[in-house]
């Protein structure tokens, strides 16, 4: 006699710790083996693309904040260079290192917080998740002292960025940047050999490079995949050509990979910092652009290597002064694409530890 | 025009694909290349497989409405040579615009064309899973088409900002 079991439904969110928002996964289960799962989105869906139709290009600037809301200096930066590339807007040599400074003080911040909680979900709690969120805290005071704002940041313009820092912010980074270092080294010493995630994150969620590639997956999760590409190498937007730095890469496509591949960006990330510091031109940080600005009809895609992957914004304008279609390429939604393939056969915890290692932001997949 | 700093120009990519996929180029320019869409899938998987233009990464799929016609736009990425390929597939239906799924070339087409589905109603065939994703099932409309509870003689924007003759910067 055999025994069989039933297929059963399990619905975990939208309201749950580890969908990391409000995220809903529908699950079906056999037992403890997960055979079937589907992602259920649109409680954030604000519909930013329909209304930038009726908005100014500089109006525009604000929903790209909204979106990935922990990444809001890369959302604005893709979005402005789009526009830039639409416009004919040359940036100044200055404005071009502030951008790079802000988004790579962004990068640690948001690699903090993807490290943070992909940590808590493997087991460590909390513990971890606050260490990271010192310097993280630290960052969004940055933010905080140059632009007003700690997480809707609405930093650069069209053509630069929106102010210089004030005075009291080369002291605060130079010493942010200095104990970076140290920091991180706290945080591999603590982590990288951590039996407990080792046994959570080995193995779990394993993605080949080609299914890695043709399932358009970027950022960490491809290179967790042994892929060596970033943006800020292959295309190199802002003079990041101009920096030297390192592109890390994952060895066997699994979380605890691209869990290392964050912790190593954050590393790059410090160094070009710290060099982009130190070459820091004076000159204006803005280009005066038309208060009504109105490109010629065409289109533009530009992307940049958000913390999450490629972050692309295409803008079509028809002349006026709005666009007539705005499109954010989400890499949270996107590299969402081989969820199924990643979880099913695995065991729920195993799942939920997968999840976690994509590192999504529900603000940029629902938009 | 603004094309990417790696982009292949259309025309460069037309020749190749015209040679092979036989009676799918309508148009090129220097940004894009525009296909006939019943024939996109075949044009896809050949950019896909074919070694000098290598497209292996589906970068970004969207859509544009353009009043009487959709404009599906695909941002295709070669990883080993670093270059960004742009195919446009034109659907002249605005009605009920449907054309194949890329899913059978690109794994990663699976979320991008349902987003495109839901807000814009264009439809895919052959793919596998298409339904609504950030609106619910028996939601009236595509909210991103152009006519979406369009207000009559409303036209999106200022059509003249304030003293926009005189030269006013903005801050």
């Amino acid at each position: 006699m055999t025994a069989a079991t039933e297929p059963y439904v399990l619905n975990i969110g939208p309201q749950h710790p580890s969908t990391h928002g409000v995220f809903r996964l529908r699950v079906v289960m056999d037992g403890e083996r997960i055979q079937d799962v589907e992602m259920v989105v649109g409680y954030l869906h604000r519909s930013m693309e329909k209304l930038a139709e009726e908005r100014t290009y500089t109006q525009n600037i604000p929903f790209t904040d909204r979106a990935d809301y922990l990444a809001a200096m890369s959302g604005n930066l893709g979005y402005c260079l789009a526009v830039e590339r639409l416009a004919g807007v040359e940036v100044p040599e200055r404005a071009s290192y502030l951008r790079v400074i802000f988004a790579e003080l962004q990068r640690i911040a948001s690699h903090s917080m993807a490290n943070g909680t992909f940590v808590n979900d493997a087991g460590a709690w909390q513990t971890p998740l606050m260490y990271m969120f010192r310097e993280r805290e630290r960052i969004l005071d940055l933010f905080e002292m140059t632009c007003g704002a700690r997480l809707t940041t609405n930093y650069m313009r069209i053509g630069g960025v929106a102010f210089d820092p004030p005075d009291e912010f080369y002291p605060a980074i130079e010493s942010l940047v200095d104990e970076l270092p140290e920091r991180i080294e706290e945080y591999a010493e603590l982590l990288v050999d951590n039996e407990i995630l080792l046994a959570r994150g080995r193995g779990v969620g394993i993605i080949s490079a080609e299914d890695a590639i043709n399932g358009s997956l970027v950022g960490p999760m491809l290179r967790g995949s042994g892929v060596p590409w970033d943006l800020r190498k292959a295309e190199p937007y802002c003079g990041y050509d101009r920096f030297d730095f390192e592109i890390p890469v994952g060895r066997q496509g699994d979380a605890y990979d691209r869990f290392l591949v964050r912790l190593e960006e954050v590393r790059q990330s410090t160094k070009i910092i710290r060099q982009a510091l130190d070459g820091l031109p004076s000159g204006p940080h803005k280009t005066q652009i038309p208060l009504a600005l109105r490109p010629d009809p065409g289109e533009a895609y530009a992307r940049v290597e958000g913390p999450r992957g490629e972050l692309g914004f295409y803008v079509v304008s028809d002349g006026g002064s709005a666009p007539f279609r705005f499109h954010i390429r989400a890499p949270s939604l996107i590299n969402l694409s081989l969820l199924r393939e990643m979880a099913t056969g695995a065991s729920l915890p195993d799942a939920i530890v997968a999840l976690g290692s994509v590192d999504i932001v529900v603000g940029e997949i629902d938009r | 025009m603004p094309a990417g700093p790696r982009q292949l120009s259309g025309e460069a990519v037309a020749a190749p694909v015209a040679a092979a996929v036989p009676d799918s180029v309508l148009r090129a320019t220097d940004e894009w290349v525009e296909v006939r869409p019943e024939r996109i899938a075949d044009v896809l998987r050949f950019l896909h497989d074919d070694s000098d233009l290598d497209a292996r990464q589906l970068s970004n799929l969207c859509a544009v409405d353009r009043h009487d016609r959709f404009e599906v736009v695909y941002h295709l990425q070669s990883l080993d040579r670093n270059h960004q390929i742009v195919i446009k597939a034109i659907v002249g239906e605005h009605e009920e615009p449907s054309l194949p799924s890329a899913y059978g070339v690109y794994k990663g087409a699976l979320l991008q064309e349902r987003e495109v589905y839901d807000l814009m109603g264009v439809r895919f065939e052959g793919h596998p899973d298409l339904r609504r994703m950030f609106l619910w099932e028996g939601y009236p409309g595509f909210p991103l088409r152009k006519d979406f509870l369009q207000i009559p003689e409303h036209h999106p924007g200022l059509p003249k900002f304030p003293f926009e003759e005189s030269g006013v910067q903005a801050r």
